[in-house]
C-alpha cells in the first residue's frame, strides 16, 4: 500500500495493525467452536472392550456383537470355509493382509490369531454399510459359480472372502478391518485390546 | 442503489397517507417495493417454465412453518426409551398419532422437500433452456447453484432426524464420504459425526445445523439470488435483452411490471401448485416409497444394515455418478474417485456460463447439435437418477458408466458444439 499526500500514513499503519490484530482473534475465536464438534470424552470413553463367550459357536457360524457402536463379526471358520481362502488368493485385492487393516498379529492369509476363527469390523470400508452374509457357495450364493462364500455388501456390492478380504475391482478400497482382541481363554476373546505386553 | 434517488412519498392528506409518508420518510419502502415490484420491469413473454421461480419460494415458506411447528414436538435423541425404541423416533411416530394434526404438518415438510427439489430442477432446466445463466447473469446462476448446494445439505440433514433405518445408514454412507479424503479422511469424518459412528452426537448436530444454520444460509443466498437478478434484469423464452430497446421513460418496450402483472400470474401458479400438492400430501404423502422410503418405517438400528439402501430419488442421480466407479487408477482408489466424481458433477455447473459459447441464449434459435445435447443429457439424468434407486448388477453399473461419461461430457464438450452450432438469427423484440 502507498501513502500519498492525503493519507496520515501513520494512522493508516495503526489501521492495518489494529485490523490484523482484530482479524486474528477473530480467527481464534473460532477454535473453540471447531474443536466442540469432536467427539466428546463421554464418546471416546464408550469405547470399552467386550468381552466375548465363543464356547457355543459352531463350525460355519457366525456371531455379532458390539463394540464401540460397531457390529463385530466373529465367525467359527470350517475345514471347506478355510480351504475357500486359498482357492479365492488370486481374486481378492490384497491377499496377504499388506494393508494396515489390522493388528499385526492377524497379518496373515487367514488374517485371524487362531485360523478357525475371525474376528472382524463388520463394516464395509467403502461407505459404511454392514455386509450381509452369503455362506451358501457356487451358483447357490446367488453371486457366481465359483463363490466360495463370504459377504455382499448391499449398497454397492462390494463382496468380501471368509477373511474379510476385498475381491479385486469393487468399490470398497480395502479388507474388513479386525479389531484389536486376544483369546482370555480357548472360549472367550476381549474384543477392543491388544493382549498385554504382545 | 436506486433508493437514495428516488422521490420519497408524498401524502395526500388522508390518514393513511400521512402514515406512508412518516414511514417512507425513515425506511425505503416505495423504493423497494418499486425496485423489486411496481416498477421491476419483467418481459412480457414469459411462459409455463416461469412459474417454479415464485413457486420456490412458495414451498421455502412452506417447509419453515411446517418446520417451525414440528421443532415444537420433534425430540433429537438416539437414546432409547422404556419401550427400546429411540426417542427420536418415537417422537415422530407421536407427532404423527397424538399430536392434533401433527400427521398434516408432518407429512407437508416431508412432501415438501420433495416438491421443492421438483420446482427446484424444473426451474433449472428453464434455465437450461433458455440460457438463463449467461452473460450478465452469471451470478444470478451461481447463487442459484449454492442454493442447490444448501438445500442438498438441508435435505440430507432433515432425513436423518426421523432416525430410521434409511436415515441412519443413508447417512453412514454419506459422512464415510469424507473418510475417503487421503491422510485426513478418517479424522474428518470422525469430527463431522462427533463420534466413532453416527450416534447421538451426530443427531443432535445435524438438527442444529437443519433448523438454524443452513435455513439461515439459504434465506440469505435466496436474497443475494434475486437482487442479483433484479440487477440485470430477467430473461425471457427468446433469450433477448429487453432493454435494449426502452421507450422515451426508459422502460423496456417489451417490459410489464412485476406487480400487478406476474404477482396475479403467479398466484394462478401457486393455486394449480397447492391443488396438485395437497392431492399428494392427502392421498399419497410417501410418494409411493420415493418421498419417504419403507425401510424408514424402521427405527435406527447400528448392527443391522437393510437388505438395499438408496437415498432419496433427488439425490439419486448423484449416488449412481458416485458408484459408477469401480475401478482404481493412477494410484487413488475407486472409492475416491466415486467422491471425486460426484463432487465434480455438482461443481462442474458453477462453470456453466463460461462453457457455453453459443452466439444466442434460447433453445429456440439453437442449431442440432445443443438440442440434441441437451436431450441426450436429459435422458442420462433420468437413467442415473432411477439407477441410483435400484441395487447395483454388474448390467447396470456398466449402463450408470456410460451416462456418468455423458453428463460430464455434456459439460466439457459444451465450448466446441455450442460454438460450431447452425444457430437461427435472434428477434430484434420478443416474440409472443
Amino acid at each position: 500500500m502507498s501513502c500519498d499526500d492525503k493519507v496520515d500514513c501513520g494512522r493508516r499503519r495503526l489501521l492495518v495493525a489494529t485490523s490484523v490484530a482484530g482479524g486474528v482473534a477473530g480467527v481464534a475465536a473460532a477454535i473453540p467452536f471447531v474443536s466442540s464438534f469432536a467427539p466428546s470424552e463421554r464418546a471416546k470413553s464408550a469405547g470399552a472392550p467386550v468381552e466375548v463367550d465363543i464356547s457355543k459357536l459352531a463350525p460355519g457360524e457366525m456371531m455379532t456383537v458390539e463394540w464401540r457402536g460397531k457390529p463385530v463379526w466373529i465367525i467359527h471358520r470350517s475345514k471347506e470355509m478355510l480351504e475357500g481362502l486359498t482357492k479365492v488368493a488370486d481374486k481378492v485385492a490384497d491377499p496377504q493382509s499388506d494393508r494396515p487393516m489390522q493388528p499385526v498379529y492377524t497379518k496373515n492369509e487367514h488374517r485371524s490369531i487362531k485360523p478357525e476363527y475371525l474376528v472382524a469390523i463388520g463394516i464395509c470400508t467403502h461407505l459404511g454399510c454392514s455386509p450381509t452374509e452369503k455362506f451358501k457357495t457356487g451358483a447357490e450364493s446367488g453371486i457366481d459359480a465359483d463363490w466360495q462364500g463370504g459377504f455382499l455388501c448391499p449398497c454397492h456390492g462390494s463382496t468380501f472372502d471368509l477373511a474379510g478380504r476385498v475381491f479385486k475391482n469393487k468399490p470398497a478400497p480395502d479388507n474388513l478391518e479386525i479389531p484389536p482382541h486376544y483369546y482370555l481363554s480357548d472360549a472367550r476373546i476381549l474384543i477392543g485390546e491388544d493382549k498385554k505386553g504382545a | 442503489m436506486g433508493a437514495s434517488s428516488a422521490e420519497k412519498y408524498k401524502s395526500d392528506g388522508t390518514t393513511a397517507g400521512n402514515l406512508l409518508e412518516w414511514v417512507d420518510a425513515r425506511f425505503p419502502l416505495m423504493s423497494l417495493w418499486n425496485d423489486h415490484l411496481a416498477k421491476y420491469y419483467a418481459p412480457k413473454n414469459f411462459n409455463f417454465w416461469y412459474f417454479f421461480g415464485s413457486l420456490a419460494l412458495l414451498v421455502l415458506v412452506i417447509q419453515i412453518v411446517t418446520g417451525i411447528f414440528l421443532v415444537m414436538h420433534y425430540k433429537p435423541d438416539a437414546s432409547l426409551n422404556a419401550s427400546g425404541v429411540p426417542v427420536a423416533f418415537a417422537s415422530v411416530e407421536y407427532i404423527m398419532r397424538d399430536v392434533p394434526w401433527g400427521w398434516l404438518i408432518r407429512y407437508f415438510h416431508s412432501t415438501g422437500a420433495s416438491a421443492f427439489f421438483i420446482v427446484v430442477y424444473l426451474h433449472m432446466f428453464r434455465g437450461l433452456l433458455y440460457g438463463s445463466y449467461r452473460k450478465p447473469r452469471e451470478l444470478v446462476w451461481i447463487f442459484g447453484v449454492l442454493i442447490y448446494l444448501a438445500l442438498m445439505a438441508e435435505a440430507f440433514m432433515g432425513y436423518l432426524l426421523p432416525w430410521g433405518q434409511m436415515s441412519y445408514w443413508g447417512a453412514q454412507v454419506i459422512l464415510s464420504l469424507f473418510s475417503a479424503i487421503p491422510l485426513i479422511g478418517n479424522d474428518l469424518a470422525t469430527w463431522i459425526r462427533g463420534d466413532y459412528v453416527i450416534g447421538d452426537a451426530t443427531l443432535n448436530r445435524m438438527f442444529s445445523l437443519h433448523v438454524i444454520a443452513v435455513p439461515l444460509v439459504l434465506v440469505g443466498l435466496i436474497a443475494a439470488h434475486i437482487m442479483a437478478l433484479h440487477e440485470v434484469g430477467s430473461n425471457n423464452p427468446d433469450g433477448i435483452e429487453i432493454k435494449k430497446k426502452k421507450d422515451a421513460n426508459g422502460v423496456p418496450l417489451d417490459g410489464i411490471p412485476f406487480h400487478p402483472y406476474y404477482t396475479v400470474k403467479d398466484i394462478v401458479g401457486v393455486v394449480v401448485f397447492l391443488t396438485a400438492f395437497s392431492i399428494i400430501v392427502f392421498f399419497m404423502p410417501e410418494g409411493g416409497g420415493y418421498f419417504l422410503e419403507f425401510n424408514n418405517f424402521f427405527p435406527a438400528d447400528p448392527m443391522v444394515t437393510p437388505p438395499h439402501i438408496a437415498p432419496v430419488w433427488y439425490f439419486t442421480p448423484f449416488y449412481s455418478i458416485l458408484r459408477a466407479n469401480t475401478v482404481n487408477f493412477f494410484w487413488i482408489d475407486a472409492k475416491l474417485w466415486g467422491v471425486i466424481f460426484m463432487g465434480l458433477g455438482v461443481m462442474v455447473l458453477f462453470f456453466l456460463p463460461w462453457l457455453d459459447r453459443s452466439p444466442v441464449k434460447s433453445i429456440r434459435y439453437r442449431g442440432p447439435l445443443y438440442k440434441g445435447a441437451l436431450a441426450i443429457f436429459i435422458v442420462a439424468f433420468f437413467i442415473l437418477g432411477y439407477l441410483g434407486m435400484l441395487a447395483p448388477t454388474p448390467g447396470r453399473t456398466v449402463v450408470s458408466q456410460i451416462c456418468t461419461v455423458i453428463y460430464f461430457l455434456f459439460f466439457l464438450l459444451m465450448p466446441i458444439y455450442t460454438s460450431i452450432d447452425k444457430c437461427k438469427s435472434e428477434p430484434e423484440r420478443v416474440t409472443g
